[in-house]
């Protein structure tokens, strides 16, 4: 229940991808009739892609290696082509790392940068970006949905605000892409980042929307390919598997969200109902419907997580005793959370594989591993003990 | 991630607990950096004849913990204090890099139990001898 750690690739993309690593393995530069039939499966796949967020044309979609490159390329493509406008950029406190660390690399650059804050659900400060935003300001980029605490951001107000001012809008679609419906011209998104994985496609490849009149600096030179901006000879069977999962994903979303919607609610439910002194993190209703996000007082996440572990369930926290860092989760931090609060989370992302029966299961775990832990903890408050 | 030996520990603590009526205490670490370790000891004839702890922290902040509480029973205030986290971290066949400052604190706790257990105890110790 870790899915957003990663996804098994749907076996209909495998099937898809296979005739174009065994078989039709051209080159799409190729101007022979064995480089055309891998290109056609390539523009297929990036019409597929197109119309899962309804990009309209296909040459919207920009596909790169993965969602921290879309990322990348967005926030410094943009910042460096427009730098003659400003060299203002806002983004939120709860942005991938891929944004965060793309953008503080920018300060180093001449570019200011202003991290906007969210209120205690995830929900970004309208006032705050409406503040921020100013004649200077180029770039805005917004996560659609956070994939830590599953918040969905008001993506069409943000959009009517930052155009007020001319700037441009990124939105990093990772966690939701895919799984929500998002449509770019109606909600009025310039850049949207796109993962393959994140939507049962394969790793390896990923896409950018480019709104028509938007201009990027590409962070590669080379070919020429995807119009100059990712050149490289292009992942034909990665980017096929990803366009087939595009279209799994867009015939199978409503139903799909709804029975997800429907486990994580009881999932939270039961997590939370039997144990005192346990929170949900992020918004309860505009919330991905994979995400559950809860956290538990006195104890930490990781001897959580290794004790679901033993029992068989895969999940994940924000603590910094499970990060490559010594720092919680600047996510659960952006929300107000004291760091002791942050150590106690827990995250499960659900996936196509989960039934009633794995959510049941591992809640049913929860309340003996709580109270082991809080047993040894000497945070524990004396009238919780047993 | 961990070994055997650590996964044991932190499956099957051992004392685990409070002494009420401990003759040294010492905590170590801060809930906010994740770690946070109270060691009890009882003590007679400068040996350490029981010894507990409670931990709040990560999988090897738990296994060192109880680790060190096997290592130090039984032996003399002097032997206690030569335990260091080092042997700490061998006695588990090892912890990740990362773990080994942040999470590796029971000997600091141990130790700090020990000083604790000195200072309430100075008065008798000098009328002893």
């Amino acid at each position: 229940m870790d899915h957003a750690a990663g996804r098994p690739v749907d076996p209909r993309a495998i099937e898809a991808m296979i005739p174009y690593m065994k078989d039709s393995y051209g080159n799409p530069s190729s101007l022979h009739a064995f480089g055309q039939e891998a290109k056609n499966a390539m523009e297929e796949a990036r019409s597929k892609i197109a119309d899962l967020v309804k990009a309209g044309k296909k040459e919207a979609i920009v596909f790169t290696s993965n969602a921290t490159e879309s990322n990348n390329l967005a926030v410094k493509g943009v910042a460096n082509r427009y730098k003659d406008r400003g060299n203002r950029i806002l983004t939120s406190s709860i942005e991938h790392m891929s944004v965060v660390n793309s953008v503080k690399y920018l300060t180093t650059k001449g570019f200011e940068a202003i991290f906007l804050s969210v209120d205690k659900s995830g929900l970004l400060d309208l006032g705050c970006l409406e503040k921020e935003l100013t004649d200077k300001t180029i770039l805005v980029s917004v996560v659609y949905a956070n994939g830590e605490i599953g918040t969905i951001e008001p993506i069409k107000e943000i959009s009517k605000i930052v155009h007020s001012k001319n700037a441009i809008l990124h939105v990093d679609a990772t966690a939701a892409c895919g799984h929500i419906p998002i449509d770019v011209k109606s909600e009025g998104i310039d850049l949207l980042t796109i993962s393959s994985n994140d939507m049962y496609g394969p790793r390896g490849v990923g896409a950018l929307y480019v709104k028509e009149g938007i201009r990027v600096e590409p962070l590669l030179h080379g070919g020429g390919q995807e119009r100059g901006l990712r050149p490289g000879t292009e992942n034909v069977a990665g980017i096929v598997g990803f366009g087939k999962a595009a279209e799994i994903a867009e015939e199978e979303m409503q139903a799909e969200s709804a029975r997800l919607t429907k486990l994580r609610d009881m999932l939270i439910d039961n997590l939370l109902k039997p144990i005192p002194y346990s929170f949900l993190n992020g918004h309860a209703t505009r919330r991905l419907p994979d995400n559950v996000s809860v956290r538990y007082s006195f104890i930490e996440g990781e001897s959580m997580l290794l004790s679901l572990d033993m029992m068989g369930v895969y999940a994940s926290s924000g603590s910094a005793c499970t990060a490559k860092t010594l720092e919680p989760s600047h996510v659960l931090l952006a929300l107000g959370l004291k760091h002791e609060e942050a150590h106690g989370s827990l995250m499960f992302t659900l996936g196509r594989q989960n039934t009633e029966e794995d959510v049941h299961y591992a809640a049913s775990l929860m309340p003996d591993i709580v109270k082991r832990l809080r047993m040894m903890s000497p945070l524990t408050p004396k009238e919780l003990k047993m | 991630m961990y070994t055997e030996k650590v996964m044991e520990h932190f499956k099957n603590p051992r004392n685990v607990g409070e002494i009420p009526d401990a003759d040294g205490v010492g905590t170590v670490g801060n809930p906010v950096c994740g770690d946070l370790m109270t060691i009890y000891i009882k003590v007679k004839d400068n040996r350490l004849t029981d010894i507990k702890f409670k931990t709040f922290g990560c999988g090897s902040a738990i296994a060192t913990s109880s680790m060190i509480t096997e290592l130090a029973k039984g032996k003399t205030l002097e032997e206690a204090l030569k335990i260091t986290r080092a042997n700490v971290a061998d006695s588990l066949g090892g912890l990740p890099p990362i773990k080994m400052h942040c999470s590796n604190l029971a000997a600091d706790a141990l130790h700090a139990a020990i000083e604790d257990y000195y200072k309430k105890h100075k008065g008798e110790e000098v009328r002893k001898q």
